[in-house]
C-alpha cells in the first residue's frame, strides 16, 4: 500500500502514475470537454444571439433573456413544469418505495411480481405512450368503454386540462421499475437486528416501518428524489407523444417549449437562453435538496 | 385450506415456512390475505396495458371499436403481426435501429466505459478522486442544456441526418456506466492486480487479462442497458435522424400513430399499430425475463452507495 502522505510537489513516480491514470480516463476527459464543456460555453454565446441556422448568428445582447423573463408563454410553461416536478418526483419515489416494501415482505413468487412491476419502465416510451393513449381513449378505450357500458359517465383523462396532469402522474408512478429495484436492494440490506431490537422494545409493525425502515432508506430516498427532480425538469417524451402539450396547453412543459423554439421555430438563441436558465434552476434545486437533506437523511448505518 | 397447501403452491417448502404459517393468528391471516389481494390487484393493473396492446393486435376493426370493450379477441387474427410489419418497411427500420444505432453504441459504451472505469477504480494517481467526482457531477447536467450547441455543431459538420451524433459520443464514456463498472471493479480483490503489477504487468495487461474476464456480469449489464436505451430511444433520432430511409423503429411507430387521425384512414390502423408495438416491445421483455438477475444486480450496483 502506498502511504497517503501529501507531498508538496509531485515526485517522478507520482507523475508516471498520473500519466497512466490520465491515459486510462482520457476518453471520458475528452468527451467531457467535447460534449459537456464546449456546449455549455457555446450556449452562453448562442443565448446572446439571434440565430435561425440559415443566416449567421447576430449578437443581440440580453434580448433573449429579456424576452424569456417577460413572456407569458414562459410563465405558463414554468408553472406547468413546477407543478409537474412538485408532484411527479415525490409521488414517483413514494410509489417505488411502497412497491419495494410490499415486495420485501414474505411473498410467494416474489420474482414474478418484481418482474411485473418492473416491466413498464423498460418498454419503449413510444409503445407505452401509444397503449395508454388507446386505453384512455374517451370512446373505445378499455377503461372508458367499460365505464360507459356499466352506465357511468366517461372520464376525459387526456382531453381535459384538469385531468391531464394527474393522469400523467399516474402513468409516471406506474413506470418506476429501476427506483423500485434500488429500494428493494436497500430494504434487504437493513440489518435484521434493528427490527429485532425494535420488537423487543414493543414497537408494532407501523412503528417499525417509520422508525427503522424509513430512516435506514433515507439516503436512497434522497438519491431517487434528486434523480426524479432532474428528469422531471426535462420531462419530454410522454407529454410530447400523448398530448403534444395540450389540451389548452396544460401539458406544455419546459422541455417541450424549448424543443419547439429550437427545432420548430428555429430560434436557436432563445432556446440556448432557455437551456441555460434550466441548467441554473436544476443546479440550484439539487444544491438546496442536498443542503437541507442533513435534516432528514440518516447516514448512521453507512460503513466502508 | 391449510398452511402447507398454500406454500407448496409456490416455492419449495422449508421448515421455517411451516413455522411461519402455523404461527399466524387470525389477525395474521387477515393481513396475509389482504397483502396478496393488493399484490394481485396491482399486478393486474400493471399488466393490463400490455394485455390490451397484445389482444388489440389480434382484433379486426369492428372488435376494436366496440362498447363494452372485447377483452378476448374472437376471431383472433394472428396474421395481423405479419401484415402490420410488412405494411411499412419495418425490416429496414429494424436494421437501422440495430445495425446503425444499437450495436455501435453498445460496443462504444462497453469499450470506453470499461477502460475509464478501470482508471478510476484501481490504479492510484494524484487527481483521480476529484476527477471522478467531476465525472459523477456531469450526470446532473440536463441533456437539454447541451442539445442546442451540439445540434448546431453536428449540423455544421454535416452529421445531421445520420446516426453519427448519437453513436460517436458513445465512444467517449458515459458517467452512469463508468460509475456502475467502477463499483464492480472495486469488488475484485486488489491482491490479484497487485501481484500482476509486481510481476511487471502493465495496466493494460492487468485490465484485459485479469479485470475484464472477472467483470463479465457487469459488462453484460452495460451492454444490455445501452442496447436497450438505443432500441427504445425516441428523442435522439427525433432530433438527428430526419430522413425516412434512416428511421429507427421508434420514429416509424410514432409516424403510424400520427396518421391515425388523418381523414380517410385505411382499415386496421389500430390493430396494426398495436401489433408493431407488441413486436418492438417483445424482445425487450424476453431479454428482461432471461436476464432478470443481471438487470436487478446492475441497477442495484449504481443505487446503493449513491
Amino acid at each position: 500500500m502506498t502511504p497517503a502522505v501529501r507531498r508538496p510537489r509531485l515526485s517522478r513516480g507520482d507523475r508516471r502514475e498520473m500519466r497512466i491514470g490520465l491515459t486510462l480516463v482520457s476518453p471520458w476527459l475528452l468527451g467531457f470537454l467535447l460534449w459537456t464543456c464546449y456546449p455549455l460555453a457555446a450556449s452562453v454565446y448562442y443565448s446572446l444571439t439571434r440565430y435561425d441556422l440559415m443566416t449567421p448568428p447576430v449578437f443581440i445582447g440580453l434580448a433573449n433573456y429579456r424576452e424569456v423573463f417577460t413572456s407569458a408563454d414562459v410563465a405558463l410553461v414554468a408553472k406547468n413544469t413546477l407543478w409537474w416536478v412538485a408532484f411527479s418526483a415525490p409521488l414517483g419515489v413514494i410509489s417505488a418505495f411502497l412497491l419495494a416494501s410490499l415486495l420485501n415482505t414474505r411473498i410467494v413468487g416474489r420474482s414474478v411480481f418484481r418482474a411485473i412491476f418492473f416491466f413498464p419502465s423498460i418498454v419503449p416510451a413510444v409503445v407505452t405512450a401509444m397503449v395508454w393513449q388507446f386505453l384512455l381513449n374517451p370512446q373505445y378505450g378499455a377503461i372508458n368503454a367499460t365505464l360507459s357500458a356499466l352506465g357511468f359517465s366517461t372520464i376525459p383523462f387526456l382531453s381535459s386540462p384538469t385531468y391531464v396532469k394527474p393522469t400523467l402522474v399516474l402513468i409516471h408512478m406506474w413506470a418506476q421499475g429501476s427506483a423500485m429495484v434500488i429500494f428493494l436492494a436497500t430494504l434487504q440490506d437493513v440489518p435484521r437486528s434493528l427490527y429485532d431490537a425494535a420488537m423487543i422494545d414493543g414497537a408494532n409493525a407501523v412503528q417499525r416501518f417509520w422508525h427503522v425502515t424509513v430512516p435506514m432508506c433515507s439516503p436512497v430516498v434522497l438519491f431517487n428524489l434528486v434523480m426524479g427532480f432532474i428528469s422531471g425538469f426535462q420531462y419530454f417524451t410522454m407529454p410530447w407523444l400523448l398530448t403534444q402539450g395540450g389540451p389548452n396547453r396544460a401539458t406544455e412543459f419546459y422541455a417541450l417549449y424549448l424543443y419547439r423554439n429550437a427545432f420548430l421555430f428555429l430560434r436557436m438563441g432563445k432556446a440556448a437562453a432557455l437551456a441555460w436558465l434550466l441548467f441554473i434552476v436544476v443546479v440550484a434545486f439539487t444544491a438546496i435538496l442536498f443542503k437541507t437533506s442533513g435534516r432528514w437523511v440518516y447516514y448512521g448505518g453507512e460503513t466502508d | 385450506m391449510n398452511a402447507t397447501a398454500k406454500t407448496s403452491a409456490g416455492l419449495t417448502k422449508t421448515r421455517s415456512d411451516d413455522r411461519y404459517w402455523s404461527q399466524l393468528g387470525f389477525g395474521g391471516w387477515v393481513i396475509e390475505i389482504l397483502k396478496y389481494a393488493i399484490l394481485l390487484l396491482l399486478a393486474v393493473s400493471y399488466l393490463l396495458p400490455f394485455y390490451w396492446m397484445f389482444t388489440s393486435a389480434l382484433k379486426d376493426d369492428p372488435q376494436v371499436f366496440t362498447v363494452p370493450p372485447r377483452w378476448i379477441p374472437n376471431p383472433a387474427h394472428w396474421n395481423n403481426f405479419f401484415d402490420a410489419w410488412t405494411s411499412q418497411n419495418f425490416n429496414l427500420y429494424f436494421v437501422n435501429t440495430v445495425v446503425k444505432y444499437a450495436v455501435p453504441v453498445t460496443i462504444g459504451a462497453v469499450v470506453s466505459c470499461s477502460v475509464v472505469a478501470y482508471g478510476f477504480a484501481r490504479p492510484r494517481w494524484p487527481g483521480r478522486d476529484p476527477l471522478f467526482a467531476l465525472c459523477l457531477g456531469t450526470m446532473m447536467v440536463p441533456g437539454q442544456v447541451t442539445m442546442v450547441p451540439l445540434f448546431i455543431t453536428f449540423r455544421r459538420i454535416g452529421w445531421v441526418g445520420t446516426y453519427l451524433p448519437l453513436v460517436v459520443p458513445a465512444f467517449f464514456g458515459d458517467a452512469y456506466f463508468i460509475f456502475l463498472l467502477r463499483q464492480f471493479f472495486r469488488t475484485i480483490p486488489a491482491e490479484l492486480s497487485d501481484a500482476a503489477r509486481i510481476d511487471g504487468a502493465s495496466e493494460w495487461v492487468i485490465l484485459s487479462q485479469i479485470i475484464l474476464p472477472l467483470a463479465k456480469p457487469a459488462l453484460t449489464v452495460v451492454a444490455l442497458f445501452r442496447f436497450m436505451n438505443a432500441w427504445n430511444d425516441y428523442f435522439g433520432p427525433l432530433i438527428y435522424v430526419n430522413k425516412r430511409a434512416q428511421w429507427p423503429m421508434a420514429l416509424a411507430i410514432e409516424n403510424m400513430r400520427g396518421r391515425l387521425y388523418e381523414v380517410g384512414t385505411k382499415p386496421l390502423q389500430y390493430p396494426y399499430l398495436m401489433a408493431v408495438s407488441t413486436l418492438v416491445a417483445l424482445p425487450i421483455l424476453i431479454a428482461f425475463f432471461l436476464a432478470q438477475r443481471t438487470f436487478i444486480e446492475g441497477i442495484t450496483l449504481t443505487g446503493i452507495k449513491g
